[in-house]
């Protein structure tokens, strides 16, 4: 408690609160924007923060963490197309709900909601990590290697995906993650000096979120122009707030643990947070699918809590779940910070600051934003030429700030255009990110788990819970297969398609 | 696990549409491609050091390996009908035919950028680079395009370099701005 008063005063000096609001601005802003995501702002904005001490930037980072968040949800009530599958759900009611006139009762049931959700989340992640990484640091190498297998698992099959090509993405980024020297000797690097540090992870982020995205929304652009909602300042009445109070609070209990465990995403807590309202909406139940406020509330509430409870991994153990996640955490290894259970005992302070600044960051959007969604609702309208090329122009400035060379900008071509492919086949981004970060860090794990054990094998399941995540893996791996036998549709299967059932009864 | 049962050629037909999806094959032979060449990597490395347990070469066989290994799979799911299906957005139609003239341009832009930026410097290049993808993105006010790109490129130039402290190198313009 006190170690959190600490961090809260440091976020509060007038320094920090200025980077917490230029962090909840721009999240906000460009999470309005179509087509950019929470993880494209961060990684865009990396080169912003080279310069920056680190509390700062991972300040500016919570903020734009949430507000991108935030943004994300005002987008999909006010445009009928969502951009990320997080707010897909919202997505349903909250733009039917526009649509009959009730606009601002949507935006501001997500925007309080968000507060709620993140604000237990961000208690719940306070209450949490730190306990978490008590567990973890006494664990060794073995189940290290272990727990970073299991993330790079479970970003690969998350629901609602085809396995052979999440695992086709997490190879390709396990072997750019190989370019380097980092074993002595040079793997990958084409006799390339300026590949012997491998390739820096910014530029790899940028061009898969950032290039990737503009070219490919370049061949299938949209010309004419999506119907946009007007909307004035948000408000509830009384009736409203008495509707939206208890979904809130269940889309936290759904949303937290599901972004908390490795397997994260918040897909399915929106998802389940949603059927739930419409089970337990009673004399409103008819409303659902025409803009029922609970179908708002819910979901944007699990994704919130959700977004809280990804930094429990990521912080306690280190291990990113999400994309946003995984470029903070190449953002804070930029910084010579690895995040995991040592970042609690070697720099305290520098963790309280941040978890005290999500609170801020949190506070910060509900002020700021409730009265500038007319504003933000322009943003949607800025012409996309612009858009694209505004976000190609910060791509390669970003990619060339790393280190001045015209090869990283080569760089950032090439995956841009792999990125780019992947959209157009279907592959996740995601492990391809994650199998770049984690990639080498498993290797630096299983090199030291059989140095200490002189070669032996045996030593991979010489610690309990390295086997208990072994277990978990292949539950993993195998569970959907056995499933399968199973007559009928089950578990993840059956989900997808009540979900896709869902999204064309509502469109329709 | 090899493409040794060739697939009835009426039976993606019944159960995927007309025809399968084709460019998929050019996607399973770019991930053959990288494993094979991972794999030929790894073996042209030496043994490592000796107290080094995993050998350097290690996990780029598994990697390597494991890529030609999804590529052939990927292979036989293309042959079997699967198709892909593209990544949707605010912003995407998914039923409009790939802008191959778009994307053509913006590549232009951007290979242009990469050969002229060190000459350039950032000033200079960004506001072509901007000017030109918007052009190319559909608006043809080049000369305000340009005028925008001009404004961001060089206040992000003085951003960087003064706000920041990151001083990206003005190439010709240098002692100029």
């Amino acid at each position: 408690m006190d170690a959190l008063l600490t961090g809260l005063s440091m976020a509060l000096t007038p320094e920090n609160l200025l980077y917490a609001v230029v962090g909840v601005l721009l999240g906000t802003a460009v999470g309005v924007l179509p087509g950019i995501g929470p993880a494209m702002t961060v990684a865009l904005l990396l080169p912003v923060t080279y310069n920056v001490s680190p509390s700062a930037a991972l300040i500016m980072f919570a903020g734009i963490y949430y507000g991108g968040m935030y943004g994300g949800s005002t987008t999909s009530i006010l445009l009928n197309t969502p951009g990320e599958s997080s707010s897909v759900i919202t997505a349903l009611e909250g733009n039917k709900m526009a649509k009959r006139g009730r606009a601002a009762q949507a935006l501001a049931t997500a925007a309080i909601g968000s507060f709620v959700a993140g604000t237990i989340g961000t208690i719940l992640l306070v209450a949490v990590a730190p306990t978490v990484a008590e567990w973890v640091v006494v664990l060794g190498a073995p189940s290290y290697f272990a727990l970073m297998l299991l993330a790079l698992v479970a970003v690969t099959s998350v629901l609602g995906s085809s396995k052979l090509r999440g695992f086709s993405s997490l190879a390709l980024g396990l072997a750019i993650g190989l370019v380097g020297t980092s074993t002595g000797q040079a793997r990958l690097t084409f006799d390339n000096p300026l590949l012997a540090d491998g390739i820096d992870i910014v530029v790899v982020a940028v061009a898969i979120f950032a290039v990737g995205e503009a070219l490919w929304v370049a061949a299938h652009l949209r010309r004419r122009p999506l119907e946009i909602i007007p909307v004035g300042r948000p408000w509830m009445d009384r009736k409203d707030w008495r509707r939206s109070w208890a979904p809130w609070l269940r889309g936290t209990a759904y949303g937290f643990p599901f972004g908390a465990l490795p397997a994260g995403g918040a897909e399915l807590p929106t998802f389940l947070s949603y059927i739930t309202e419409r089970r337990l909406a009673g004399e409103h139940r008819a409303e659902f699918g025409k803009g029922a406020i609970e179908g708002v509330a819910g979901p944007e509430a699990a994704n919130n809590a959700s977004a809280a409870g990804t930094l429990v991994p990521l912080l306690a153990i280190g291990l990113p779940t999400t994309a946003t996640a995984a470029v903070i955490l190449a953002a804070m290894q930029s910084y010579g910070l690895q995040p995991g259970p040592q970042l609690f005992e070697a720099e305290p302070e520098l963790v309280w600051t941040l978890l005290a600044s999500l609170f801020v960051a949190n506070t910060l959007l509900l002020v700021i934003n409730l009265p500038l969604a007319p504003l933000w609702a322009r943003l949607l309208r800025i012409p996309r030429p612009y858009l694209y090329a505004g976000i190609l122009f910060f791509a390669v400035l970003g990619a060339y700030s790393v280190n001045f060379q015209r090869f990283d900008v080569l760089l950032l071509c090439l995956f841009g255009a792999l990125g780019f492919a992947m959209r157009r086949f279907g592959l996740p981004v995601l492990p391809l990110i994650v199998g770049v970060i984690l990639g080498p860090r498993l290797e630096e794990q299983l090199t030291q788990a059989l140095q200490l054990s002189q070669g032996d094998v045996s030593a991979l399941w010489s610690e309990p819970v390295a086997v208990i995540v072994y277990v978990v893996i292949a539950v993993l791996l195998l569970g959907p297969l056995v499933l399968r036998l199973i007559p009928g549709k089950q578990g993840p299967e059956r989900l997808e398609d009540e979900v896709e059932e869902l999204e064309e009864e509502v469109r329709s | 696990m090899t493409a040794a049962t060739p697939p009835d050629p009426t039976e993606p037909a019944e159960r995927a549409g007309p025809r399968p999806d084709r460019a998929q094959y050019g996607l399973a032979a770019f991930l053959a491609l990288v494993g094979v060449w991972t794999v030929v990597d790894s073996a042209g490395l030496d043994p490592g050091f000796a107290d080094q347990v995993v050998g350097p070469a290690a996990f780029g066989y598994v990697i390597g390996s494991g890529l030609v290994v999804l590529a052939v799979l990927l292979a036989v799911a293309t042959a079997r009908g699967d198709r892909a299906e593209g990544e949707a957005g605010e912003d995407v139609d998914l039923d409009r035919a790939t802008d191959w003239r778009t994307l053509g341009g913006l590549a232009g832009v951007l290979l242009a950028t990469v050969v002229l930026i060190d000459w350039l410097g950032w000033a200079i290049v960004g506001a072509l680079l901007f000017a030109g993808a918007a052009t190319v993105l559909g608006n043809r006010h080049w000369v305000r395009n340009l005028a925008i790109g001009t404004v961001l490129s060089v206040t992000s130039w003085y951003g960087f370099y003064v706000g920041l402290g990151i001083p990206i190198p003005a190439g010709v313009l240098d002692g100029i701005l």
